[in-house]
């Protein structure tokens, strides 16, 4: 078989099946690929070669002794802060350069499993703080696009590996739009599941209510045929959700006719890229064709989930980053004269500005004083976004506006302030804060660089967004379009 | 000036289960360091905590034995903080909304009266690990095998006025916890303690004084020390023109002092906010009524029947519930003597003063658990009924406990080896007291003149002949018609 590492996952799983390729084949190709562009891209903090040919030999012993499942012998990256037994878990950070996890996330757990095999682990913004992957202790990514440019993050290894066409598909995680904003700015497909539709143990907590791990893959059928794997109760953890899995994958072809979509009227407000806007409303009409009903809808709320996300999301991860003490894993200081020392320098050494910059507003928001006007409040808006998506979902069955205000920056564009990097958030956040299911999906080009569009769905709702999400790619091929020099 | 001392206690009690809080590790004591301690307990980057259904019931339990409200919907907060042998950097607790609020004990004064004592709230929480110091040349060890243990931490009103009071209050509820099978009682495991806020205010006033609290009181005796020292500390402070501190201290048991441990300004902030990793805990109606229906008979409950049922004073009652193991031994004793020997009628009030007094005695002096005693309930009884039948005096069946006790022998074979059998034989007596009267002409004369005291004398001198087997009723009969002359 030729251009393998342009087949999506469907497509590998039946030719794997179909022995028209083994998967050492599959995983030689694509490690060789992998290996190739880590120079340019440094998409990978960790290549797992020899891990991968031997999972690789694995599946295909299963596949000849027809004991395999959909998704046997197909290869993965997964994002490098879901732990991963044997190979180094690193979450981006100095912290935990050197830390090997005893044990599996339970979506690697589970994708092992089901035959997928571990080419290695993506590169990530530190601790899964940022949206530009520039906060890496291993270096920023590169888009495949524009290497000047950023691949957005935090899961920007996850994406630029994905749009570069180094591996089909990979693990990534969302806490503000960690998948969905990097898969905007990279030209792939990116699913960030309802909140306890997929397990979080072995992904290391950045904000504990927010974080769900999702896909990053170049089809919208891609992703619902991993999300069936991946998805469903845990009972190590307890914010896991005892609901059936659906068969996502049989619900994809769904008419769309008598679909009703909300246009989010906050998300054109300024800001946003008249380019972006432009393939937003094409895309809107061509699901019109289709026989979907468009209205617009308000969120009055939305425009607050900014600032009530960088007082929830700090707050949870000053508290959950406090196990990094140097005492029992991880980064230590050298030397240390006495246990506030061990602390204030493992911990100073240990973390980048970002993340520290993150560990001190949520200190300060949780203080004894302030505790009330700013978390509490937070949490109170937080409820207030929630309903108001909550009235829209009684109105429209989805809805639509875009991932990202602008297409991919250049490198260093926003790293010196703060605030205008977090704005780039300003549209994923919302569905984060109330717990909603969302995918992004790429629609356009906007001077050569991807421009992609956002679909919202209720709780629980991923059946309809893959289904519309299918139905649109169908229809285009957008999502088909590898950055010059990848395909 | 009148001081008036205020005292609340929070009482730490780890449940009896068989894992830990938040994680399958086992709970059990004195493990190898670390051995007890997997992932979660580690605080591994990824694990997530899952609430142990048996914890929770444990709490209910307790929140029900004290008539206090429990929560419908109860939530985990974090509370930060940085700690070697606190592995998250926080530890899992509750604080708005405990799962317990509201509730009161009644406990037994000296005086006889009943005070009772309210409780502002119980709540669940993980205990921390340990440090470690000793043999570790400079360093210090950390063992995590008790980190995510389960406690209740019961927290009472400044309620107590005296040491005294705070310990009967402290006994109350260790006694409830151990009826209740959530918590073994252990203190000098840790398994039970407490930490004690003292403050003094002049007598007749509302307002409460600066407070001290006492950390980590593992033994009853320490915290009536410790609160003593402490209120003697803070008057003296006052008296002599100084404000109390409010602070931390330390009570150092080899030097019977308290200690600054730390100041409240630089106590801790400790950004307590909801745990996001654990939802609430909701609990019903059903699940409440299900947990009461196993509700044991609680301390006292237990303590009225017996006053009834036996006619028991208020303080044996009190003592022989104070563990249900006792009071149970104590019915034990009763209805095995009952059952064995139906036709001889045995005191209830002997049979609980020889419990609480003899053989308490002996279970002290060998420190032997009530349950482990060497006498068993159906060999106190039958040495019981040898005092109800005559068979032996009251005072030679104390000596026949103490045989009982050293020997492992049953009382019957007791009594006949040392030929302790009373001599109720009236023939037998009048001979002895004969003997005695011959030998004794002087004090004879003298107490026919009038000299009453020397019966006892007589009595004496007689049980002495008989090797103290003589029936004391029939001596006493018997003597006085011969003395008369």
């Amino acid at each position: 078989m030729s251009d393998l590492h342009d087949k999506t996952v469907t497509e590998l799983a039946a030719a794997l099946r179909a022995r028209q390729v083994s998967s050492v084949e599959l995983t030689q190709a694509l490690l060789e690929r992998v290996t190739r562009h880590q120079g340019a891209l440094n998409a990978f903090i960790t290549i797992s070669a020899e891990g991968a040919l031997l999972e690789a030999a694995r599946a295909d012993a299963r596949l000849g002794a027809n004991d395999a499942g959909p998704l046997t012998g197909v290869p993965m990256a997964h994002k490098d802060l879901f732990c991963t037994r044997g190979e180094k878990t690193t979450c981006g950070s100095r912290m935990l350069a050197d830390f090997v996890s005893p044990y599996d996330a339970t979506v690697v757990e589970r994708l092992r499993a089901a035959g997928v095999v571990m080419l290695g682990k993506t590169n990530m913004d530190e601790f899964a703080m940022g949206s530009s992957n520039e906060t890496s202790f291993f270096g920023p990514v590169k888009n495949p696009w524009d290497p000047a440019r950023v691949p957005g993050g935090s899961s920007g290894g996850s994406a630029a590996a994905v749009a570069a066409r180094l591996v089909p598909a990979a693990t990534g995680t969302d806490t503000g739009g960690s998948i969905r904003q990097p898969a905007a700015l990279c030209g792939v497909t990116g699913l960030k599941p309802t909140y306890g539709r997929v397990s979080r143990y072995g992904m290391v907590a950045f904000a504990s209510s927010l974080d769900q791990a999702g896909l990053i893959t170049r089809s919208a059928a891609d992703a619902a045929l991993l999300l069936g794997a991946i998805a469903g109760f845990d009972e190590r953890d307890s914010t896991s959700v005892e609901l059936p899995v659906p068969d996502y994958s049989a619900a994809l072809e769904q008419p769309l006719k008598g679909l009703k979509i909300g246009v989010l009227k906050e998300f054109f407000d300024t800001g946003l890229d008249p380019a972006i806007e432009q393939h937003i409303r094409a895309a809107l009409e061509l699901l019109r064709s289709q026989g979907a009903l468009i209205k617009d809808v308000s969120l009055p709320n939305l425009p607050l989930s900014v600032p009530t996300y960088y007082v929830v999301a700090p707050a949870e991860c000053s508290s959950n980053l406090a196990r990094f003490d140097g005492v029992r894993y991880g980064y230590r200081c050298k030397k240390p004269t006495d246990l506030l020392d061990l602390y204030l320098r493992s911990r100073g050494e240990g973390f980048g500005a970002e993340v520290k910059r993150r560990i001190m507003t949520g200190t300060y928001v949780l203080s004894a004083g302030y505790y009330d006007a700013f978390y509490l409040k937070a949490q109170r808006v937080r409820q207030l976004i929630s309903n108001d998506f909550e009235r829209a979902f009684h109105e429209v069955d989805v809805v639509i506006g875009p991932t990202t205000p602008t297409a991919a920056f250049e490198l260093g564009a926003k790293t010196a302030d703060p605030v205008t990097m977090y704005l780039n958030d300003i549209y994923t956040i919302g569905a984060n804060l109330a717990g909603l299911p969302a995918i992004s999906l790429p629609c356009g080009l906007t001077q050569g660089l991807p421009a992609a569009l956002q679909i919202i769905g209720p709780h629980f709702g991923e059946e309809r967004l893959l289904n519309v999400a299918h139905r649109y790619q169908l229809e285009t091929d957008w999502h088909r379009r590898a950055p010059p020099g990848f395909a | 000036m009148q001081w008036e001392t205020v005292i609340g206690l929070e009482i730490h009690a780890q449940l009896l289960t068989s894992s830990k809080i938040f994680s399958g590790s086992a709970t059990a004591y004195g493990a190898p360091p670390n051995s007890q301690a997997n992932l979660v307990d580690l605080a591994y980057p990824g694990v997530l905590p899952v609430l142990n259904a048996e914890a929770v019931r444990m709490a209910v339990k307790f929140g029900l034995a004290v008539n206090a409200r429990v929560t419908r919907r109860s939530i985990f907060a974090r509370k930060n903080y940085f700690y070697p042998d606190l592995p998250k950097g926080y530890q899992i607790s509750q604080y708005e909304l405990p799962i317990v609020s509201g509730g009161a004990v009644d406990v037994l004064l000296d005086d006889g009266s009943v005070k009772r004592i309210d409780i502002t709230r119980a709540h669940l929480e993980e205990d921390a690990g340990k440090s470690l110091h000793e043999g570790l040349a400079g360093q210090t060890g950390v063992d995590l095998n008790r980190a995510g243990t389960p406690l209740i931490e019961i927290v009472s009103e400044p309620a107590m006025r005296s040491a005294k009071q705070a310990v009967a209050y402290l006994k109350k509820i260790h006694t409830l916890v151990r009826y209740l099978q959530i918590c073994d009682g252990n203190m000098q495991e840790g398994s039970f303690r407490c930490d004690a806020n003292v403050s003094v205010r002049p007598r007749g006033t509302e307002k409460l004084g600066t407070r001290a609290e006492i950390k980590n009181l593992n033994s009853f005796r320490f915290v009536e020390k410790a609160i003593n020292y402490e209120v003697a500390r803070q008057i003296e402070l006052l008296e002599g023109g100084g404000r109390v501190v409010q602070e931390t201290r330390l009570y150092d048991a080899d030097r019977g002092e308290t200690r600054s441990m730390r100041s409240k300004e630089e106590a801790n902030d400790y950004r307590y906010f909801p745990d996001p990793d654990l939802l609430p805990v909701e609990i019903d109606q059903l699940y409440i009524d299900t947990v009461c229906a196993s509700l044991p008979e609680l301390p006292d409950q237990k303590a009225q029947r017996l006053r009834k049922d036996y006619d028991l004073s208020a303080y044996d009652a009190g003592v022989l519930t104070a563990s249900a193991e006792l009071a149970d031994y104590f019915e034990t004793v009763i209805e095995k003597a009952a059952a064995g020997f139906p036709a001889t009628a045995l005191s209830p009030k002997l049979a609980a003063n020889t419990v609480i007094g003899e053989l308490s005695g002996l279970l002290n002096r060998d420190g032997v658990e009530i349950n482990d005693s060497r006498i068993a309930p159906a060999a106190l009884a039958k040495l019981l009924v040898r005092v109800a039948d005559n068979t032996i005096s009251g005072k030679i069946a104390k000596e026949v406990l103490e045989a009982m006790w050293d020997e492992g022998k049953d009382a019957d074979a007791i009594i006949e080896a040392r030929g302790w059998r009373q001599i109720t034989d009236e023939s037998a007596i009048e001979a002895a007291i004969d003997a005695v009267i011959a030998a004794n002409p002087s004090q004879l004369a003298q107490y026919r003149s009038g000299k009453d005291k020397l019966f006892g004398f007589f009595v004496g001198q007689v049980m002495k002949a008989t090797q103290g087997k003589a029936n004391p009723a029939r001596l006493n009969e018997l003597l006085k018609k011969k003395l008369g002359g």
